[in-house]
């Protein structure tokens, strides 16, 4: 349990996808002009982390690593099909995004009006994919460590887009040398909130 | 129509476009994420930007030359097979050439599916464009994103390591442990200097074409 708290809080401040490992970025900028946007698209991003990191967690599991087809039969346990990994990963999050659209559009239409167009964005943010191909990585142990990661990865990067969002928008009112302005800064200040971000570096639970 | 010769104006227009005026990384902010996470050292640089450069490349010409034969409605679905087909390839190609490097860019040859840039390129490009212009637009953008890498990794790894593609730069007796005076800036081998460092090339590159506000 205590391994599983402890990669939650680790996602979220010391690997968090943004700071650490630039990951999501387009969406990241393009998107961080308001804070509500931001936060909307920041909810749907750690709903599918959520969402597609355990998913891929079961498939790699038992289907893609090194030896994991060894329960359909003896035979298949030299099988290793990890190559395969990227495209049924990918394949995983498209199926996925389309599916949660088209529940969230029937079952609460206030919700996907407020999503809805994140929706097909987040199949190419490459947050999500760099989440299941993380958890890959790492070899996290149980089905808990993987949606504790995805969660825990998700917030981090709610976290860092409404951040921006919040200083983009006080932004407009300072003086900004005139090349600098958009994208020029927002990258600088996202290194001093990553420099900000690194003092979690080291905390453990 | 005219057959046109292969350098022709237009077609170097789309190859040297991308390098600096439209450079897809500083103007377009197409594929930062996997930009800046692997330029602490030139090489695992270099060769994540040739990987990009022949992803984009290839899949460009495959899309363009499937263009007309794709339903509008499940094109994303096409993209995204192809891409992902390519950069598997790619991932084999370096795990059995170039082992190491492989290890450093670990889960980041694998985000080059998502790498905007790749998609970006075939949706804006390659859908409607012939497959000899659509590899040239392809070729260029991605050395247009090499440039960015290269230029951030070499001043992380000189300033970082001191050294470039491995090799030391600043002797070793300059260095406060062999009695000398220098000390290398650990800060620059940390994730955010790298967007701090971009943020600067972007100005400097915005200061030159004169396109601010």
């Amino acid at each position: 349990m205590g391994d599983t708290v402890n990669i939650f809080v680790r996602s979220i401040f010391i690997d968090n996808m943004i700071f650490a490992y630039f990951l999501g970025m387009c969406s990241y900028i393009a998107v961080s002009k308001s804070v509500k946007v931001s936060a909307g698209l920041g909810v749907a991003v750690v709903f599918m982390l959520l969402i597609t990191v355990p998913v891929n967690y079961l498939l790699n599991r038992y289907v893609l690593s090194s030896g994991a087809l060894a329960w359909v039969s003896a035979d298949l346990e030299g099988v290793d099909l990890s190559f395969l990994s990227f495209i049924v990963f990918i394949a995983v999050i498209a199926s996925i995004v389309q599916i949660v659209e088209m529940v969230v559009e029937r079952f609460a239409p206030a919700l996907y009006s407020s999503l809805g167009i994140f929706l097909p964005l987040i199949a190419v943010n490459c947050a999500i994919l760099g989440g299941s191909l993380f958890m890959q990585e790492r070899g996290y142990q149980t089905l808990g460590e993987a949606a504790a990661f995805g969660l825990g990865s998700g917030v981090g990067w709610l976290l860092a887009i409404v951040g921006i969002a919040a200083i983009r928008e006080k932004l407009a009112y300072s003086n900004v040398p005139a090349p600098l302005r958009g994208l020029g800064i927002t990258f600088i200040i996202t290194g001093l909130m990553g420099i900000a971000f690194m003092g979690f570096m080291g905390v453990k639970l | 129509m005219e057959k046109e010769p292969l350098f022709s104006a237009k077609n170097l227009k789309l190859l040297t476009d991308p390098l600096a005026r439209v450079n897809p990384v500083t103007a377009l902010v197409l594929g930062v994420c996997s930009a800046l996470a692997v330029t602490v050292k030139l090489e695992p640089a270099v060769v994540m930007a040739i990987s990009v450069t022949a992803v984009v490349a290839v899949s460009n010409v495959i899309m363009s030359a499937l263009r007309s034969t794709i339903p509008n409605r499940i094109r994303i679905i096409v993209q995204l097979v192809v891409v992902s087909l390519l950069v598997i390839l790619v991932d084999q190609i370096l795990r059995a050439f170039a082992y190491s490097v492989s290890k450093q860019l670990s889960v980041f040859v694998g985000l080059i599916i998502t790498n905007c840039i790749v998609m970006g390129r075939i949706e804006a490009f390659a859908l409607g464009n012939k497959p000899l212009p659509a590899f040239i637009d392809g070729i260029g953008n991605g050395l247009g994103y090499g440039i960015i890498l290269v230029t951030v990794s070499f001043f992380r790894e000189l300033l970082g390591s001191g050294t470039l593609w491995g090799y030391r730069i600043i002797p070793s007796s300059f260095y406060v442990a062999n009695g000398g005076v220098y000390e290398n800036n650990g800060l620059v081998i940390l994730p955010p200097m790298a967007l701090i460092l971009l943020g600067i090339i972007i100005w400097i590159q915005n200061y030159k074409n004169g396109r601010y506000s």
